[in-house]
């Protein structure tokens, strides 16, 4: 295993994950629900009354982070996107398909699901990586170069 | 109430996205080094997720006991314990999704947010997923009924 040293960022990744799992344990205790990109992103697209304001409320909170970063470090964050856009498509379908029928992504059940102790997360959460690991291997080491 | 809901959402979505910075974690490049076991490897995320799970984990012990949230309404957590098919195959092919990207739903929004195109592409594929995933299983209700 090489590490790459110096991309590496550990303090950044233990105060950022600490804040996202403060702003999880937030949403749990005041609002009674689960901080889950994907689900509150679906309940949004198929609005049931009384259940819809908070979940643009949050998705419109998040969206708005980068320029508020950006406001307080004068700068931009780092953002690269190196995959085109065929692959941007079918990883988005992807994503968006498999997200709903296994019931979370890395917030919902890697976050949340894993914090609660539970089970199902667990498995989700171990799937994805796994597939998420033999995807980047598959592109980078067997078939691209 | 329902004002001060969403209020709370807001603020939530906005820590959560902040956190998300700070971590590096919407930058897909970042989540790509994560995924490369076998390149130049960044153990970044995994700090992300220790980080935010020793948080979320005291913040769910406490939401778990409570029969309501502290803004009134029923706590609305996830009761399902079933480990299914589709949690297993969704959460896989997710995985594929986000190793072909290195999105998942939260930088993938937060990206758009800051006004990436490529990861507004991401995005509208995204929701296509989640709409045939809604339409489909709904054909299946209702053929089922």
């Amino acid at each position: 295993m090489d590490i790459d040293w110096t991309n590496f960022t550990p303090w950044h990744a233990l105060a950022g994950g600490a804040l996202i799992g403060l702003a999880a344990s937030a949403l749990a205790l005041l609002n009674g629900r689960i901080a889950g990109i994907s689900g509150i992103l679906a309940g949004a697209l198929a609005p049931r009354p009384g259940d819809t304001a908070w979940r643009y409320a949050f998705l419109f909170g998040m969206m708005i982070a980068p320029a508020l970063y950006a406001a307080f470090t004068g700068g931009a964050p780092t953002i690269e996107i190196d995959a085109d856009f065929p692959a941007l498509a079918i990883a988005g379908l992807l994503v968006g398909l498999g997200t709903r029928y296994g019931c979370g992504c890395t917030s919902g059940h890697g976050v949340c699901g894993l914090s609660r102790l539970s089970p199902r997360s667990l498995v989700a959460t171990l799937c994805f990586m796994a597939t998420g690991f033999a995807t980047v291997f598959l592109a980078r080491h067997v078939l691209g170069g | 109430m329902r004002a001060l809901y969403s209020v709370a959402a807001f603020f939530c979505g906005l820590v959560f996205g902040i956190g998300l910075l700070v971590a590096g974690m919407a930058n897909p490049a970042k989540i790509l080094a994560f995924l490369d076991l076998a390149g130049r490897w960044d153990p970044s995320l995994a700090l992300v997720m220790a980080g935010a799970i020793a948080v979320g984990a005291l913040g769910f012990s406490v939401a778990k006991r409570r029969q309501r949230a502290l803004l009134g309404t029923p706590m609305d957590l996830p009761t399902v314990r079933t480990i299914d098919r589709p949690l297993v195959f969704g959460s896989l092919a997710f995985g594929v999704g986000w190793g072909l990207s290195g999105f998942c739903p939260g930088p993938a929004l937060l990206a758009a947010g800051a006004g990436y195109g490529k990861a507004l592409v991401f995005c509208v594929f995204m929701v296509v997923g989640m709409s045939v995933h809604r339409i489909v299983e709904r054909r299946r209700t209702a053929l089922a009924a």
